[in-house]
């Protein structure tokens, strides 16, 4: 069949749609995994132990299953007890929870390492332990981790490809209705890599600029 | 809980688990070849292999691999490659994790001092002998946890040939979403699955760690 790029034109502007419906999945999801992260993160090491270890279990039940199949899960499955999200805020959903996890693993250990005194000099200036936690562990905690949870955004936006599965019009289901009705997808698939590629060093770059801002913070 | 369609289908969960575990298996072995060659590549005095060793690193993990598996699966015909679904699963996963195991090899080997070298060298070793019998045993030893990592990631990242129709795990649990419209019950048992291949992988990478150890 041969490759033509001279249909790609054409589809510029649905692909270049599309592009910006992956950067909104991805920025919010990547909220949503960085506050939902840190929620974890405090509730895995200080909630009561009747909620701690049943947490503990999704925490590990989503770390052990793969992505796609929690977006099934997820899409489906509230269908199922009645709640019926677009797809959308399915994806955005699911990509938060997933990757929330993965911060949250990070977050933990960083909490764990910002100094004891740090607590006890806070107590002691009649902090309750909430606010001790909020105002002064916590943000030391999530400063050390920045770059790690950057490295997991930029996963976050390669798996954003993962939600055209269940129907979100982002960057690949707009490739795949080029396709559709054009029947080139080799040209397509790779135009719609290039963007990926584009948006991902974009993405280094303002991770890379955060990044400086922490340690120049310091 | 539906626990009894849970009981009935399960076998055929098994079944397609072993599927995932075989994608699991060959995807690791490409992965090593194309990570060695990449890190070979990486690595090289030659100037044009270093820069095909870096383009292969930053393309392959700049963009998703979902979107890699399509251009291979779909695209492949149009340039005169024709696989079926399984074969172009193992190809597009194997060279995708190839390039984050190429970052890793070349992370062990350059990790390893410069002063064994240099030792080595004035011990009258060539260049190849040194990096055979000195950087290269040290290196393997620093290199079997990151790349339990990776297969791990690995193992996850098979659920994507679900979207180019093999029948494994993932694939599997679709199907039966839809035709039984149990999620959880689904999600459930294949998730189970996918945690015992981790799991059992997990503790091979960890027995192969303590056996490298020196000390």
């Amino acid at each position: 069949m041969g490759l033509d790029f001279s249909v790609v034109p054409d589809y510029l502007d649905v692909i270049f749609l599309g592009a910006l419906w992956t950067i909104a999945i991805t920025v919010g999801a990547a909220l949503l995994s960085f506050f939902g992260g840190i929620f974890f993160a405090v509730i895995a090491l200080y909630a009561p132990i009747l909620i701690r270890l049943p947490f503990r279990g999704f925490e590990w039940l989503f770390m052990g299953t793969p992505l796609l199949l929690q977006l099934f899960l997820i899409y489906f499955g509230l269908v199922q007890i009645g709640i019926d999200l677009p797809a959308f805020v399915a994806g955005v959903i699911g990509l938060g929870l997933h990757f929330a996890v993965y911060n949250s693993e990070l977050i933990q250990t960083a909490i764990v390492a910002v100094d004891r005194g740090q607590m006890e000099a806070a107590r002691t200036l009649g902090l309750s332990r909430g606010q001790a936690l909020r105002k002064v562990v916590v943000p030391q905690a999530v400063r050390d981790v920045i770059p790690p949870i950057g490295n997991n955004m930029i996963a976050l936006l390669k798996d954003s490809a993962l939600v055209s599965v269940i129907g979100v019009t982002e960057l690949t289901l707009s490739a795949q209705l080029a396709i559709g009705r054009t029947y080139r997808p080799f040209e397509f698939y790779v135009i719609a890599a290039l963007f990926y590629y584009v948006i991902n060093l974009g993405m280094e770059a303002v991770l890379r600029r955060i990044e400086r801002r922490i340690q120049a913070a310091r | 809980m539906d626990v009894e369609l849970m009981l009935k289908v399960y076998p055929f969960f098994i079944k397609a688990a072993w599927v995932t575990i075989e994608l699991s298996i060959l995807t690791t072995i490409l992965g090593l070849i194309c990570g060695s060659l990449g890190a070979a590549a990486r690595l090289s005095r030659l100037k044009v292999l270093r820069y095909v060793g870096a383009a292969y690193v930053s393309f392959i993990r700049g963009t998703p691999a979902l979107i890699q598996l399509f251009i291979l699966y779909f695209g492949g015909p149009q340039i005169g490659i024709q696989l079926d679904a399984f074969e172009a699963g193992v190809i597009g996963l194997g060279v995708n994790i190839g390039a984050y195991m190429t970052e890793t090899i070349r992370g062990a080997i350059i990790a390893i001092d410069k002063g064994q070298v240099e030792a080595a060298r004035t011990l009258g070793m060539s260049r190849l002998q040194t990096f055979r019998k000195v950087v290269l045993p040290q290196a393997m030893r620093l290199m079997i946890r990151p790349l339990g990592v990776n297969i791990n990631a690995l193992i996850k990242g098979t659920a994507l040939v679900a979207a180019i129709s093999v029948v494994e795990l993932t694939y599997t649990a679709q199907r039966y979403i839809g035709s039984t419209y149990k999620p959880f019950e689904m999600f459930l048992i294949s998730g189970l699955l996918y945690m015992i291949i981790i799991y059992v992988t997990g503790r091979a990478v960890a027995w192969l760690d303590r056996r490298a150890r020196i000390v």
